[in-house]
């Protein structure tokens, strides 16, 4: 399964209740306002630490340099750019948005 | 004093009010439109002769950060705007503290001059506004 979470956690919910129903294995890709949460100092950054053990964390290169943050994405989450995003969504079975 | 200057002279008055208008950011740039709307209804206020100052709490912060690149996206950045303000006269831009802690930004990675203020000091300059319009 690949998650798909695509608002700031100081807006939404919808990366908490993702990680809650991720299971072992699952690959979450963090999109648009979603990349902060994969920032240092964001306060969500120790639970993206955590699902680091347990889930492949991606978070979209093209959004985290729109905003200026690419250098301070936190260890363990992988970039991937357009292409990367396509090949996600054709290799897993599914793939659910938490928007 | 006859009616035509009475009425002359309270239209002079009414062009002379200098009302304190706060915009107030909360939003992060891209994700939604609200930061570029709100910058751009800042830069028609200009053309006003108001008090105006800005806000920027919560998400609003992300919106300052230096460093955006939006090429991929093949959308405007359009954080270099902020620094065009000052020469339109606006130059209070307040940043709550509390909210660029929480999102491990340091006040030197914002790409304009700004007064950080904490929460408090925030709600104090509110209280002070005629006018808040929040985007």
């Amino acid at each position: 399964m690949l998650h798909i979470v695509n608002k700031s956690p100081y807006e939404k919910s919808s990366l908490t209740s993702c990680l809650a129903h991720a299971s072992k294995g699952s690959a979450l890709l963090l999109i648009e306002d979603a990349v902060y949460a994969a920032t240092k100092g964001n306060s969500a950054e120790a639970d993206i630490r955590r699902a680091t053990q347990e889930l492949t964390v991606y978070a979209l290169g093209p959004d985290l340099e729109a905003r200026g943050v690419r250098a301070s994405i936190v260890d363990g989450v992988k970039v991937v750019d357009y292409g990367g995003f396509v090949d996600l969504v054709a290799e897993h079975r599914t793939n659910q948005s938490w928007l | 004093m006859s009616q035509v200057a009475e009425e002359t002279e309270s239209e002079a008055a009414a062009e002379a009010v200098v009302k304190k208008f706060m915009f107030v950011s909360r939003k992060a740039p891209y994700g939604t439109i609200y930061a570029l709307e709100g910058l751009e209804v800042v830069l028609i206020s200009a053309a006003f002769n108001q008090d105006v100052s800005l806000a920027f709490l919560d998400d609003g912060v992300y919106a300052l950060l230096k460093g955006q690149q939006t090429k991929a996206l093949e959308v405007k950045n359009f954080s270099p705007t902020y620094r065009a303000l000052e020469g339109y006269d606006i130059e209070k831009l307040y940043v709550e503290r509390e909210s660029l802690a929480a999102r491990g930004i340091r006040e030197d990675q914002l790409i304009v001059p700004v007064q950080v203020v904490d929460a408090k000091e925030m709600a104090a300059l509110m209280e002070q506004q005629d006018v808040i319009i929040g985007f």
